[in-house]
């Protein structure tokens, strides 16, 4: 479902912000990518996201490679893919609904479905009836909710998270945690960079270490829902 | 998943969220608009002046008719035997017969000279005959032969021609013209330029939308379509308000004008825009505003891709 093949991503500046990376992460599994501050996890989820596209190697994604998918087809592949940020990118002059609508929007998906599915999607994520609030009305656990009913309204096939309990209390991290495994269980390939590493041992999940820009090891905390661990 | 309702939809949502956004920034939108708006009048009011001394100056614009005047006391059968002979010249459209008192009758009703007319016993006018020549038969050496064959009846004190005043008048006319269209020219480029850069601050201003729309899929298109219809709009609207103020122009000077008109004897009625003049500016406008925001979006919003 993801997959790195030796991936160096150099930016403009120079710098090299990860090098010879591989990975596989199958479908459906849960994995969970760690390391310090620094250490390329950004990096690895941009260009999953294809906000990067790498300088060596190749990243699959959904059986795509990105590096050569033509600018026009960006769009349909983000489509298929939820992501999740720290900052959670909201629109803070919208209300909750129109934040969560917004992928069904751009695939020109019939009103009565996307009323449909952001009952849902809220429902999922425990925000059902905050429909009419502005995001700057909630709490940021809150928030950051929204963030992720936004990123799984389209039930994309990946969804990844850079840092999504950064800035909650132990208690919310661990509902929203909750929330990533819930959409693992129902097949969603799931990818969480995070620094947490309390988080990470509770879960039991496989991890995926980077430092200086390279994979250290991808040692199992636990043992593989499905699919074979690549090395 | 998506169908035309869809497709319909998404469209009206774009064109019903960009007068949204217009009418929540009043002040701004107005001034966009009436800088639009001036830039459109000036050549509808142009065109319209074109129009309006084209009418009023009527057919001998176009046509040059010669007249020929008769000697003092000609009969007025001979001038009807001789009308039937210039009928049957080729190059010869129509012939028009004016007795010397008919034209005296229509001189004392239009020129004011009335009274001063009563003094005279005998009319001193000559009876005239006006000849239209064929079309196709009207180039200026034509025209020559034709005015060499009346003069030389012996009954004809003068044939005259206003051709030169009449090609002087349309020189003058097709200058009009063609500054009319120089002027179109350069404010439609004014109209681009003032959408596109109205276009160009509402994209820096919505640049976190835009970075977020396409994070979650927007394609170009649909992150372009809101401000093609912002553009439109302006262009609309700027036209709309053209119209009003050429109106308004034509209201204020028709009772002016109807009194010139009145004391040169006609009954000419200055012309608003017509049908087709509204029409066509207000499709102009949209679409330069289209054009303009075209422009612009092209530009600037390929240069916003989402940042994690």
């Amino acid at each position: 479902m993801i997959r790195f093949e030796r991936v160096a991503k150099r930016y403009p500046n120079g710098r090299e912000a990860i090098s010879g990376v591989s990975f596989e992460v199958p479908r459906g599994e849960m994995v969970f990518l760690t390391g310090r501050s620094g250490a390329g996890k950004s990096t690895v989820l941009k260009l999953i996201a294809l906000l990067e596209r790498p300088t060596r190697g190749v990243v699959t994604v959904n059986g795509r490679s990105t590096g050569a998918l033509p600018a026009r087809k960006i769009p349909a592949f983000r489509r298929e893919i939820g992501v999740v940020f720290q900052d959670h990118k909201l629109l803070v002059d919208r209300p909750v609904f129109d934040n969560v609508a917004l992928p069904l929007v751009v695939a020109d998906t019939p009103l009565r479905e996307i009323d449909k599915r952001v009952r849902a999607a809220l429902d999922q994520v425990g925000l059902l009836g905050k429909e009419r609030l502005l995001p700057l009305e909630l709490s940021i656990g809150e928030q950051q909710r929204v963030g992720i009913a936004r990123a799984v309204i389209t039930k994309p096939a990946v969804l990844i998270a850079d840092e999504p309990t950064g800035n909650l209390d132990p208690e919310l991290a661990l509902e929203v945690m909750n929330v990533f495994r819930r959409f693992q269980e129902v097949g969603t390939t799931v990818m969480v960079a995070t620094h947490d590493m309390h988080l990470v041992r509770e879960f039991g999940k496989r991890e995926i270490v980077l430092e200086s820009g390279h994979v250290r090891d991808a040692r199992d905390v636990h043992v593989p829902t499905i699919g074979a661990v690549a090395p | 998943m998506t169908g035309p309702g869809t497709w319909l939809a998404r469209h009206l949502q774009a064109a019903l969220g960009a007068s949204g956004r217009l009418a929540r920034a009043p002040l701004a939108t107005l001034f966009t608009i009436a800088v639009i708006g001036l830039a459109l009048a000036l050549p509808l009011g142009l065109k319209l002046f074109v129009d309006n001394a084209r009418a009023a100056t009527g057919d001998f614009a176009n046509a040059v008719d010669l007249s020929i005047y008769f000697r003092l006391g000609t009969p007025i059968e001979k001038v009807r035997q001789l009308a039937e002979r210039a009928r049957s010249r080729p190059g010869v459209a129509s012939v028009k017969v004016i007795p010397a008192d008919t034209a005296l009758a229509e001189f004392r009703k239009y020129s004011g000279f009335g009274a001063a007319l009563d003094a005279i016993t005998d009319n001193p006018l000559p009876h005239v005959l006006g000849i239209r020549p064929r079309a196709g038969a009207d180039s200026t050496a034509e025209l020559a032969k034709l005015k060499d064959y009346f003069a030389s009846w012996p009954e004809v004190e003068l044939v005259q021609m206003d051709i030169e005043w009449v090609h002087r008048f349309n020189a003058i006319l097709e200058v009009l013209r063609r500054a009319l269209a120089v002027a179109a020219v350069v404010l439609a480029f004014g109209v681009l330029a003032v959408v596109g850069n109205t276009i160009r601050l509402e994209i820096q201003n919505r640049r976190a939308e835009i970075e977020v729309t396409k994070l979650v899929g927007g394609s170009n298109a649909f992150v372009r379509r809101p401000f093609l219809y912002t553009g439109a709009l302006y262009g609309l609207l700027g036209a709309m308000l053209a119209l009003a103020i050429v109106f308004g122009a034509t209201a204020l000077l028709a009772p002016a004008v109807a009194d010139l008109a009145a004391a040169y004897g006609s009954r000419f009625t200055l012309l608003g825009p017509g049908q087709d003049d509204t029409l066509r500016l207000l499709g102009g406008g949209a679409l330069l505003g289209w054009i303009g925001a075209w422009g612009a979006a092209a530009r600037h919003l390929r240069a916003i891709e989402p940042q994690a």
